[in-house]
């Protein structure tokens, strides 16, 4: 029962909202809810693929193929979409699951079969993957007119105000929260990554936590495809290049520990959040969007040292006065 | 063994050999299996095209990959020693936007390599006062920085553009020491032997070792390991601002964008080197292999007008097949040996 | 030559002759629950068990006993399933196993209350129970509040308040291993393994764990008690198996032993029980240490040490005395007190200045801190000294492997060649890797922390000697161990801690083995020769 100051992710939404209360003094139109929900909606892929990061990097691995597991599985539905546009929604929804969620089984069997460390593999399969998209297209782009209009409909279809989309970011987060709070194996990202031998001795096999968590990982990038090139109507190579440092930077942001064993759902909502208001607001309150990527460095920076600190060891408590203080 | 007269605190047994001797098996290493790959496609290369073994088209070869290699050599020692720097490519950028600023402030060639240089340094001990002072992470750091640092550069040129070099800044990117080797070559040359006698001739290079596979111990045997880490964060900053220099001077012009992505390439470019990415072991010959490796790999799918994304396949599953290769040997000798255990029994 | 406690060679005794044999079942006796034949492990450079034996019977508690080293602990950890063993049979309920991880054993009914707490500090108590097996409801999500019903339930059973959901991390050792043993009890088990569970615990909590094994008994569980305090085997065991060397060397019943024959199973050879210990006079004092403090980890920490002795530092695991020695090393920075050096002042905030000053100190947690376990030999040794063997920042190779040479030899080094991985060498032989490393540097005061844990019983008579004769040398010496007779029979001194103080400082005539316990321990009635330690510790301001 630690006093609610001290709660990491508590501080966290204190200053989402700090940032938000500010950007609305000088920006009012900022805060309204019509355009709250469109930053919402806007962070939501990056939101959902932070989740899934998490568990990867609280097993004490990392994912830097998010990105371009997201670029492949969106060219591959984007492709299929094309080519027949009679095929019905709930298959290529189904098909941008299994080839993400494929592309996860081979980073995971990489690290946990053949013992690679996890960020060579995922150096290694980000390279691939975004090889493999060219050999797919021959370079050429699939353009909002190729696509149904179904595929690019989807996400928009507004629900109680908000379109499918962030409602889609919503139930994924909730999901996640409750694998995380209410499963075995979401205990066992915790137990894993936070000591791996007792981990052991409790009966856990680290390997297949690690395969499990980039299955997740990669389940998530492959639903983000797919949302992604809809949202865009655009799919090609270079799609969401280098958006595997946003989704990392949300996770160091929410308190996500890249030694492992320590994260939230909360904490990595409220930092993929942080990115996006951010990202959002600087156009509105008349500074330069070139402004965004120096600012997303300074928070991570000053996430990692704040989050060290509130973490440091304190050495071993062993006389009886320092037991009883704690 | 033999024997001598001893002065031992107790009983006395004999002298210990230095290193035994272990004939072939002393071939068996990362780097001779590197440099027959490396042979191959040089061989594979010439066969396939014949503008290939043109000694002009190898030296512009040379080109693609010399910058990268420069960072690579500090980077394996920052990689050996335990840490990584992902903001080496932002740092590329940083000190080309300082060079372009100066540039047009008027100031000469000598003054644009010292802001380079300068620039460079600055950004490792950014990192590496962050990284020991705080006892951070490098990998998290260094991601910051990478925004960071790569943040600054839009700040300042937005989507303008720097060209105004003066004309014997160039030289530094494309002019020609002798024959057809550039002075890039000669520079990579000069600075592979330095690190090579650095990491493995030198009581630094001992502690860089020591600190990488253990940085407990190495404490414990009265290393000041938190300088070693940040003198090796400096070092990267320097190499990084050096390949700057390089990279400004043969475009001749600086854009926020310059050298993305490239942080990726020289971890792929030190990890094929053979050098462990969690940290201990590792050469520089290895290193410079690996570069000659990507360099030619890139020039010869050029040749064959192969795009450099499909490039970027191939180094993928290099950089995985080499590094799972040995491991799967050693899980199949070991089942083999099991197996022969359980039928001795 | 000082001689400690038994010392006669082992050959005889009613276990030893049929220990070779199965155990065979005496009529009117249960049938074993669990058996192990002829179980055997390896690493690399070490035979940790060599075809050993083990009969576990319901209802009973089988202590075993094994010096430091005897493959007890591996033993542990073959039957926890986290260990595969390379040779052996296991016959649990007359039925042969193998266990396939630690899941395995657990599903199995065998649950292990391991030496070295392995926790998870950033889960809570109740998490920490229970990981990997946590009760579900019936959609298979996790019950967290049957999971800290459960929690009070087993802190009932052992009689102590700790909240479910507390953090373990902000727990002291002591009730961080009453985790551990609450995690063993979580499982319904037919078999616990307690690895020296008192190790850190305090009297009255001993005497709770005491009546938790009872009660266990009385469920008709087979406890396998592993110990190396005969008052405690003696309190709570029926059978005894003895371990030496990796090799099962007796069993039998309890009721038929006592001390004297089971410490000659265990010590076999007289070379453990010899102390080469050279009788010399201490000359002027070295190092005084006055009134030195650690927010959390020691307080009042005062001694000094003379020229030539050897000071022996006794105390339970997680007393302090490693946490001091660092302190002294420049590991960590300590809040108030002073050191003295050979006459100066000495302040010290780097292992470095403590080397400069003529300090070094031989860490408990070797194959951590002691050695690289990656580098040869050559490189371990000369570490520290590549300054003095080098010309302008370049390493002269040729002086370095003299140096190695030359004290791998004065430390009778068993290894291939100097450039042979230190990983790869036995404990004991990594032990002589770190001393000679240490030597290298002509210290004047060398701490030796917990010196022969883990350590072959050759070596440890040889690192034992080395000790002796450099004290006798004149080097001043700092034991830290845990095993009382190497402290008896070694030190020319001892301090005792408990609880991050020094509770009793002991002159090496006509002390015993009792004393030291019940100083270590804050047993009442405690003889302890600083009387006022207790008070003391009541009184202290928490930080100065």
């Amino acid at each position: 029962m630690q006093p609610l100051i001290r709660n990491r992710e508590f501080l966290l939404a204190l200053v989402v909202i700090a940032l938000i209360a500010l950007i609305g003094l000088r920006a009012p139109e900022f805060v309204t809810p019509g355009n709250l929900a469109q930053v919402f909606t806007d962070t939501s892929i990056l939101m959902m693929l932070a989740l899934g990061q998490m568990a990867v990097i609280m097993t004490r691995c990392i994912d830097l193929s998010v990105a371009a597991n997201l670029a492949l599985s969106g060219m591959v539905v984007a492709m299929v979409n094309a080519a027949n546009p009679a095929i019905p929604m709930p298959v290529l929804l189904l098909l941008t699951l299994v080839v993400g969620g494929a592309l996860g089984v081979v980073n995971g069997l990489l690290v946990w079969r053949v013992g690679i460390p996890s960020i060579v593999v995922t150096l290694g399969t980000l390279s691939i993957y975004r090889g493999t998209i060219f050999l797919l297209s021959g370079g050429a782009w699939i353009n909002a007119h190729q696509m149904s209009p179904a595929f690019i409909g989807l996400p928009r279809v507004e629900f109680l105000g908000l379109p499918l989309l962030a409602w889609t970011a919503i139930v994924i987060v909730l999901l996640v929260a409750a694998a995380i709070a209410w499963t075995r194996l979401g205990r066992a990202f915790y137990a894993v990554g936070g000591n791996p031998t007792a981990a052991v001795y409790a009966g856990l096999d680290v390997g297949r936590t690690q395969f499990a968590a980039y299955v997740m990982s990669g389940l998530l990038a492959g639903l983000c495809g797919y949302l992604w090139v809809s949202r865009y109507a655009v799919a090609y190579v270079d799609i969401a290049g280098g958006f595997e440092l946003d989704v990392i930077a949300a996770c160091v942001i929410g308190g996500v520990s890249i030694a492992g064993g320590i994260g939230t759902v909360g904490g990595a909502v409220l930092g993929a959040l942080f990115l996006g208001i951010t990202k959002n607001a600087l156009p509105v309150i008349g500074v330069s969007p070139f402004w965004q990527m120096a600012i997303s460095g300074g928070v991570i920076i000053a996430a990692v040292i704040i989050n060290a600190r509130s973490g440091r060891r304190r050495g071993r408590l062993i006389l009886r006065e320092a037991q009883a203080q704690s | 063994m033999t024997d001598h007269t001893l002065d031992t605190l107790a009983g006395s047994p004999g002298t210990l050999p230095d290193r035994l001797d272990l004939g072939w098996r002393r071939w068996m290493r990362w780097e001779v299996l590197l440099l027959a790959v490396a042979i191959g496609i040089f061989l594979i290369n010439s066969f396939a095209s014949p503008y290939f073994l043109d000694p002009w088209n190898l030296s512009d070869a040379t080109f693609n990959f010399t910058e990268k290699a420069i960072i690579a050599l500090a980077m394996a020692l920052l990689i050996i020693a335990g840490d990584i720097d992902l903001s080496v490519a932002s740092i590329i950028a940083l000190a080309s936007v300082t060079m372009g600023a100066a540039a047009e402030a008027g100031v000469g060639t000598p003054g644009l390599v010292a802001v380079g240089l300068l620039t460079g340094l600055a950004a490792g001990a950014f990192n590496g006062f962050l990284i020991t002072r705080f006892q951070l992470p490098s990998i998290v750091v260094t991601i910051g920085t990478m925004s960071l640092f790569r943040g600054i550069c839009y700040i300042a040129l937005g989507d303008g553009v720097y060209r105004n070099y003066p004309s014997s800044f160039a030289w530094f990117g494309q002019g020609y020491v002798w024959w057809v080797f550039s002075f890039e070559l000669a520079l990579f040359a000069v600075l592979a032997f330095l690190f090579g006698l650095l990491l493995h001739k030198t009581v630094f290079g001992r502690q860089i070792f020591a600190v990488g596979n253990n940085p407990v111990a190495a404490l414990f045997s009265g290393v000041r390991v938190q300088k070693v880490r940040f003198s090796l964060f400096l070092l990267t900053g320097l190499a990084s601002g050096i390949a700057s220099i390089l990279l400004t001077a043969r475009v001749g012009s600086t854009r926020p964008s310059i050298a993305l992505g490239w942080e990726l390439e020289v971890v792929t470019m030190v990890v094929l080197g053979g050098v462990s990415i969690m940290g201990g072991s590792g050469t520089i010959v290895g290193v410079v292999i690996a570069a000659f490796v990507m360099g030619l790999v890139t020039f010869g799918f050029g040749l064959l007008n192969v795009p450099g994304i499909v490039m970027s396949i191939f180094v993928g599953l290099l950089l995985i097949g080499v590094i799972a290769l040995p491991i799967g040997i050693r899980k199949l000798a070991r089942r083999w040996q099991g197996v022969s255990g359980r039928a001795k029994r | 030559m000082v001689t400690v406690s038994a010392q006669k060679p082992s050959g005889e005794g009613p276990g030893e002759a049929q220990a070779s044999q199965p155990f065979p079942v005496m009529p009117g006796e249960p049938a074993p629950l669990l058996f192990m034949r002829g179980i055997a492990k390896s690493f690399p450079g070490v035979r940790a068990l060599d075809g050993v034996d083990l009969a576990l019977y319901p209802g009973q508690v089988t202590a075993l006993i094994g010096e430091n080293g005897a493959g007890k602990s591996t033993l542990v950890k073959t039957l926890t399933g986290i260990y595969q063993p390379d040779e052996g049979q296991i016959l649990l309920e007359g039925e042969a196993v193998t266990f396939d991880g630690a899941e395995d054993a657990m599903r199995r009914g065998i649950t292990a209350i391991h030496q070295e707490t392995v926790l998870f500090d950033e889960l809570t108590v109740a998490e920490n129970i229970f990981m990997g097996q946590q009760p579900r409801t019936r959609w298979g999500f996790v019950d967290w509040k049957l999971m800290r019903e459960r929690t009070r339930e087993i802190f009932a059973r052992l009689e102590t308040d700790i909240h479910p959901d507390t953090r373990l991390r902000d727990l002291g050792i002591a009730r961080k291993h009453l985790v551990a043993i609450a995690r063993a009890l979580s499982v319904d088990a037919k078999i616990v393994i307690m690895d020296e569970p008192t190790a850190s615990l305090s009297h009255k909590e001993v005497e709770e764990l005491y009546a938790i094994v009872d009660t266990l008994k009385a469920e008709g569980k087979a406890i396998l008690f592993i110990s190396h305090k005969f008052e405690e085997v003696f309190r709570v065991a029926d059978r005894y198996t003895v371990f030496r060397d990796g090799k099962s060397v007796g069993f039998g019943l309890m009721a038929n032993a006592d001390t004297n024959h089971l410490i000659r199973l265990m010590v076999g050879r007289t070379v453990d029980q010899v102390f080469p210990k050279i009788e010399t006079e201490p000359g002027e004092a070295v190092l005084a240490v006055e009134g030195l403090c650690h927010p959390t980890e020691f307080a009042d920490i005062s001694f000094t040490l003379r020229k030539g002795e050897i000071l022996g530092f006794y105390g339970l695991v997680g007393a302090g005395r490693s946490e001091v020695m660092q302190a002294l090393f420049g590991i960590t920075a300590t809040s108030s007190g002073s050191v003295t050096l050979g006459g100066q002042p000495y302040r010290c905030t780097h292992p470095r200045e403590a080397l400069e000053a003529g300090l070094v100190y031989v860490p408990e947690e070797r194959g951590r801190q002691g050695v690289v376990l990656q580098l040869p030999v050559f490189e371990n040794i000369a570490l520290p000294s590549l300054g003095r063997i080098s010309h302008s920042g370049f390493v002269r190779m040729a002086e370095q492997f003299d140096l190695a040479r030359g004290y791998a030899r004065r430390l009778q080094l068993k290894a291939h060649s100097l450039s042979q991985e230190v990983g790869t060498l036995s404990g004991g032989n990594q032990q002589k890797v770190v001393i000679g490393k240490w030597l290298a540097m002509g210290p004047r005061v060398i701490i030796l922390d917990e010196p022969t844990k883990g350590v072959d019983v050759g070596s440890k008579a040889a690192i034992h000697g080395f000790m002796s004769e450099l004290a006798a040398q004149g080097l001043s010496v700092i034991m830290v161990s845990s095993e009382i007779p190497e402290i008896l029979g070694m030190s020319d001194r001892v301090m005792v801690m408990r609880e991050g103080r020094i509770v009793g400082a002991f002159e090496r005539g006509g002390l015993d083995a009792e004393t030291l316990v019940r100083a270590a321990t804050g047993n009442e009635g405690a003889a302890s020769t600083s009387g006022t330690a207790s008070q003391e510790q009541a009184h202290a301001a928490p930080h100065p």
